[in-house]
């Protein structure tokens, strides 16, 4: 009896929380940033989540 | 199997609402309206949106959305649904579905919760998901762009004003709601003050200690929050102590206003996005909790079905049934404040067409079942107890003594001592005259939360509760005025070019501080209403709001007609007729009914011959003049309203006639179809 799937599943559902909370963003950008362009080098943790608060504050996205 | 599994769920659906309809004359399980609520949403969610989707929109799989086709790795990036489901749901629940619904029991359980079944899965789902799709269509452009690029620049123009009005409306009743929460109750007051610094100690954590870890950060808030709230418990043992934080209305308006200011101007990352965190996190984990609260306590509901107040003599709000119950319930059921997110942040993460159902219509289909949830938690309560939490001293009477003397004659029978205990275990001071909803919200989440997790802790769910609903409507009054700060400059600039520029310091202040005025001024006037103001303020919420959602059905009914789809113009078009004939008849109530309590200008005239005569006690008398005014603003922002409104409807006939008479309208402003491609899908 193995424990590997147990620790997927944890792996999983540790992600999928990660991915909603915006935890992960840094990440996925360096991953995006990577390959769309290669020959600029990407912001710092820093500097990329200070800049993501400005673009997600600056329109509606809390309701009544 | 589909057609089986939704035969079942309509028969059980079916013997659930029947059991609420005709369960009269004895007390209802709270169970009959959970079970309800789940069947109709989940058959509006697998027959009707599917529906809608396939025939109404023709989504198309293999059509690539802006997201693929611009995916920038931040803005445009395609998301799994299930992660825009949850980003979409967070940004559009917010404090209405918790207020209107507990405010609209005044009527009984039964009005407020059929509207927020049915108005939601045919009404405010649809247009969530209609507005969300056209915005994907069109690379995530907002309502007041595609009504200016579909029907023309007035449809445009009126978007803009009415979301601009409607968020100033919304900041005030919101605002108004905290201030009354926290009024003469150091506890309240101490936890809500409490979650300023800890935001800004998050906000530094993330910006300086371990730079964009959300998770880790957000926890470590949660947790001091929940100290913040003990903390609160402990300050009012002590009689120095809790004389720093016990505060008048006005004191606390005061407060609200300057802080408001403040958190618009400071730096996003500094107060805003952290508290954004917080309030995410608590909101989804109080709504869970409350949910697996009510399953397993299963409570009955001691409100009648239907009381006496539907004939229009409510004391929380005035007005016949038909049409308040609709305009008050309102983000519950149907909010056009849900369009401008359903256009805007989320058309952007849709990795699919075929997602917008469960995006958009199941988000507002859990929002409306949180409003079921504020019914049960409101009717669980004994009436004679909701009434005198909710009812203004002005209607009822300052003297403990008078107030139950009254509302017992009502027939709801409760006595100074149970109000007195209640107090007591709530850790309060006074339960009487606490009106705004969030009172008496916390009052019936704290005893579901004790029975469940444990009893003898009712002060502190209390106090925990008030914290919740004060966290995310703190939110919303901090985006809610930085956005009305973007739009007022953005308006500003076309006249003078500097006043456009969003980061120019002093456009910034004169901006910030003249959105803080106008919902500054609306917060102060029902502070200082002796009939608790919310009587006033929310119906205007209301019917703002409603409004705005028929301006969002409209641009939605005419990109149908001129996509050449006229044989559907129903889906949008019968919510869109039903949402203009109850707010213009609310609205023709408001301004021209002659019983005072009811018509703003009615009211206005009765409070100026009263004046007059001398016959207003001295209290009421010093701040008559003020409230003379606003009432008559009232009734001129509603006309104002209504007007627009009809004008808007009036231009989209006009091109919907035009079009299916094949003259030329606007061109459509879709962005062309372009095929999905293997390359794009690897945002992830």
């Amino acid at each position: 009896m193995s424990a590997a799937p147990v620790f997927s599943a944890a792996r999983a559902v540790w992600d999928a929380l990660r991915r909603l909370s915006g935890d992960d963003a840094y990440e996925r950008y360096l991953g995006h940033h990577a390959h769309a362009h290669p020959d600029v080098p990407p912001l710092s943790r820093k500097a990329f989540y200070m800049s993501e608060q400005q673009r997600k504050w600056a329109t509606i996205n809390r309701c009544c | 199997m589909n057609k089986l599994f939704g035969i079942v769920l309509a028969i059980i659906g079916a013997f659930a609402v029947g059991g609420i309809a005709l369960h009269r004359n004895e007390p209802i399980n709270a169970m009959w309206l959970v079970v309800a609520g789940l069947c109709i949403y989940i058959i509006g969610y697998r027959f009707y949106a599917a529906w809608i989707q396939a025939r109404v929109l023709s989504a198309d799989a293999t059509r690539a959305t802006p997201a693929e086709r611009l995916n920038d790795g931040r803005d445009f990036v395609p998301t799994h649904k299930w992660v825009v489901f949850g980003h979409h749901f967070a940004a559009i629940a917010g404090p209405g579905p918790l207020v209107g619904p507990t405010l609209a029991a005044q009527f009984g359980y039964l009005p407020g919760t059929i509207w927020i079944l049915f108005g939601s899965v045919l009404g405010g789902c649809v247009q969530d998901m209609v507005v969300l799709f056209m915005s994907t269509r069109r690379d995530g452009r907002s309502l007041g762009q595609m009504a200016r690029d579909e029907l023309g620049p007035f449809g445009g123009f009126a978007a803009l004003v009415g979301t601009l009005v409607i968020v100033i409306i919304l900041i005030a009743v919101l605002a108004l709601v905290v201030v009354n929460a926290m009024k003469g109750s150091p506890w309240a007051t101490f936890s809500v003050f409490a979650t300023i610094p800890i935001a800004v100690l998050i906000g530094l954590y993330v910006r300086n200690v371990r730079p964009g870890r959300v998770m880790e950060a957000s926890i470590i808030g949660m947790v001091l929050l929940l100290i913040g709230v003990a903390g609160g418990g402990w300050i009012d043992q002590s009689p120095t102590l809790r004389s720093m934080f016990d505060y008048t209305g006005p004191q606390l308006a005061g407060f609200v206003i300057v802080y408001g200011w403040l958190a618009a101007i400071i730096p996003v990352w500094l107060l805003l996005a952290p508290r954004g965190y917080l309030s995410t996190f608590l909101k989804l984990g109080v709504i869970a909790l409350l949910a697996i609260a009510i399953i397993v306590i299963h409570p009955d509901l001691k409100m009648p079905a239907i009381t006496r107040f539907v004939d229009g003599t409510g004391p929380i709000f005035s007005g016949k049934v038909f049409p308040f119950v609709f305009i008050t319930i309102a983000c519950g059921a149907v909010s056009g404040f849900h369009a401008l997110v359903s256009s805007g942040t989320t058309p952007k993460l849709i990795g699919s067409e075929t997602d917008v159902a469960l995006v958009g219509y199941g988000s507002m289909a859990l929002e409306s079942f949180v409003a079921i949830m504020a019914v049960i938690a409101a009717t669980l309560l004994d009436p004679g107890v909701f009434f005198a939490i909710n009812v203004g001293a002005g209607v009822v009477g300052a003297d403990p003594a008078t107030a139950v003397a009254t509302i017992s004659s009502w027939g709801f029978p409760v006595t100074v001592d149970q109000m007195q205990d209640l107090a007591r275990n709530m850790g309060e001071h006074t339960l009487f005259a606490r009106t705004g909803g969030a009172p008496s919200l916390a009052v019936g989440m704290a005893s579901i939360f004790s029975s469940t997790f444990g009893k003898g802790l009712l002060a502190a769910w209390y106090h925990f509760a008030l914290m919740f609903e004060a966290v995310f409507i703190l939110t919303t009054i901090d985006a809610g005025t930085r956005v009305g700060r973007f739009m007022l400059q953005d308006f500003l600039g076309h006249f003078w070019k500097p006043m456009g520029r969003t980061s120019w310091y002093p456009s910034v202040l004169i901006s910030s501080a003249l959105i803080v005025a106008g919902w500054g001024y609306f917060l102060y006037i029902g502070v200082i209403d002796p009939n608790g103001g919310i009587n006033i303020l929310w119906p205007l919420f209301g019917i703002a709001n409603q409004m705005l959602a028929a301006i969002a059905l409209t641009v939605a009914t005419g990109i149908i007609i001129k996509s050449g789809k006229l044989k559907y113009w129903w889906v949008t078009g019968l919510p869109l007729a039903w949402l203009a004939i109850v707010t213009t008849v609310a609205a023709w109530q408001k301004v021209m009914s002659p019983d005072p309590g009811l018509g703003f200008f009615s009211g206005a005239a009765d409070m100026a011959s009263k004046l007059a005569n001398g016959t207003l006690p001295a209290a009421k008398a010093a701040v008559a003049p003020k409230l003379i005014f606003n009432q008559q603003l009232d009734g001129w922002l509603t006309i104002a309203f209504t007007i627009i409104v009809w004008l808007v409807i009036v231009d989209m006939l006009r091109v919907a006639i035009r079009a299916a008479r094949g003259l030329p309208t606007l061109a459509n402003s879709e962005a062309p179809r372009v095929v999905r491609t293997a390359a794009m899908g690897t945002g992830s």
